[in-house]
């Protein structure tokens, strides 16, 4: 029998923690989905997650993980996580799970000015870069978001040529030099590995 | 009708407009980021003979006032707040060298910068903006600052104030690099130190030992005004 474990996840990674939760056949794992466009109003991210810990709650007893980073919630959501006794995936970026800790760090102090792209950020360009950062309507802003920006580098989870490709026009529309790197789900897999506990398979569901 | 009927019956000449109505119309291009109706009012101001720091407080800083409280109310967003402050680059590119030129007593000076690791400008840039149009002189170091960038920058300057910004949660400790330096040398005292930054807050800028943390633009410039009134006064 193994124990619940209840995964808050920003939209963005919900792909992956569902593969994950898949491929591993991870059961006892529960995933439930904040809007990923919560991240241009990082503001309702905390109290989106804190009523998602309040109703997990009601239902079962198990342990609760955030799939997060920092995010722009002003250290507000890592108060939430100490208030709540829950915790989080390590990391102040959320790419930075895939990546990996040490291979995160290599690269940011490769380029400073590196601007990465996950599968879901790939396949969602359009919505959440260019429409989000307004560029659809005012294209002339490109330079004041993009303009210390030298490189793009597309941390891909998954073998995907059509991504690949939608990355590489990313890159070009944003002006920066293009690099790929296959990480899979990198530190995510590892993190999630070690919250295997034994719970019944009662309760089980996924939010999206 | 055509949409370009409409256009032309909705098409104002800034050049009839009296001056009261003129201002409020150019807050309005502000607020819309309409940059090429920001220069020709300005234009049409500084030829009406206003002196170049009445159009600046009036028509762009009182324009930006409005655009930065209705983002802090959610009202507009990042976009729309660049667009506004690249609409009041334009006006202010006109105004600058009129500033320097006429300027006597200057609000402060002020040494501005991003931390070390950090890329990021926008929010430095609008800080940078908003208090030039408040009266102070403001030396930009750009991105990617060290300990040394910054100490080189105080001793050749020699600001009131040493303002830092970051993006980061990995970069946004380096403040307190650069702080406990300050501390280290004796210099603490000699400068207000302000700090900014989308993950930073109140509880994390009293933390490295910063005067203030400062929320926004426009809450940099009142902040540093009390800051550089309370180093006056005492």
């Amino acid at each position: 029998m193994k124990k619940i474990v209840n995964i808050i996840a920003c939209g963005a990674l919900a792909n992956e923690l569902v593969a994950l939760k898949s491929l591993n056949d991870w059961q006892h794992f529960n995933i439930d989905c904040v809007p990923a466009k919560y991240h241009s109003t990082p503001h309702l991210i905390t109290d989106a997650v804190r009523e998602k810990i309040t109703n997990i709650r009601k239902q079962n007893d198990g342990e609760i993980l955030i799939a997060y980073g920092e995010c722009g919630t002003q250290g507000d959501l890592d108060k939430l996580i100490e208030e709540t006794n829950t915790a989080r995936l390590p990391g102040a970026h959320c790419y930075q799970f895939f990546a990996g800790h040490d291979k995160f760090n290599e690269l940011h102090e490769a380029e400073i000015g590196t601007f990465y792209l996950t599968d879901f950020l790939t396949q969602h360009f359009e919505t959440y870069v260019w429409k989000m950062l307004g560029l659809d309507r005012k294209p002339e802003l490109l330079e004041m978001y993009f303009g210390n920006y030298k490189k793009l580098v597309y941390l891909a989870q998954t073998e995907n040529t059509e991504l690949t490709e939608k990355a590489k026009i990313g890159a070009e529309r944003l002006g920066l030099t293009f690099e790929r790197i296959f990480t899979g789900y990198g530190e995510m897999q590892t993190e999630l590995e070690n919250k295997e506990f034994h719970v019944s398979l009662e309760n089980l569901s996924v939010n999206l | 009708m055509s949409d370009q009927d409409d256009y032309d019956e909705d098409d104002i000449d800034l050049n009839e407009l009296p001056d009261d109505e003129l201002v409020e119309q150019m807050q309005d291009d502000l607020y819309d980021g309409l940059k090429e109706e920001v220069i020709e009012g300005t234009e049409i101001l500084l030829k009406r003979g206003w002196a170049a720091d009445k159009v600046l407080t009036e028509a762009l800083v009182g324009g930006m006032t409005i655009v930065g409280i209705d983002f802090r109310d959610g009202i507009l967003f990042v976009p729309e707040v660049l667009s506004s402050a690249n609409a009041m680059k334009g006006g202010m590119a006109i105004l600058k060298p009129l500033l320097s030129a006429s300027e006597g007593a200057r609000a402060g000076k002020m040494v501005i910068g991003t931390v070390k690791g950090d890329i990021h400008d926008i929010g430095k840039n609008l800080v940078k903006m908003m208090m030039e149009g408040a009266g102070f002189e403001v030396i930009d170091l750009g991105i990617n600052q060290s300990v040394e960038d910054y100490f080189a920058a105080l001793e050749e300057h020699k600001p009131d104030i040493l303002g830092m910004s970051a993006l980061l949660t990995t970069t946004m400790p380096y403040m307190k690099v650069v702080i406990d330096e300050l501390v280290s040398q004796g210099m603490r005292d000699d400068y207000i130190v302000l700090v900014g930054g989308a993950p930073l807050n109140e509880e994390f800028g009293a933390a490295v030992g910063a005067d203030a943390y400062c929320r926004d633009a426009a809450s940099a410039v009142d902040i540093a005004k009390e800051q550089i009134a309370l180093k006056r006064a005492s």
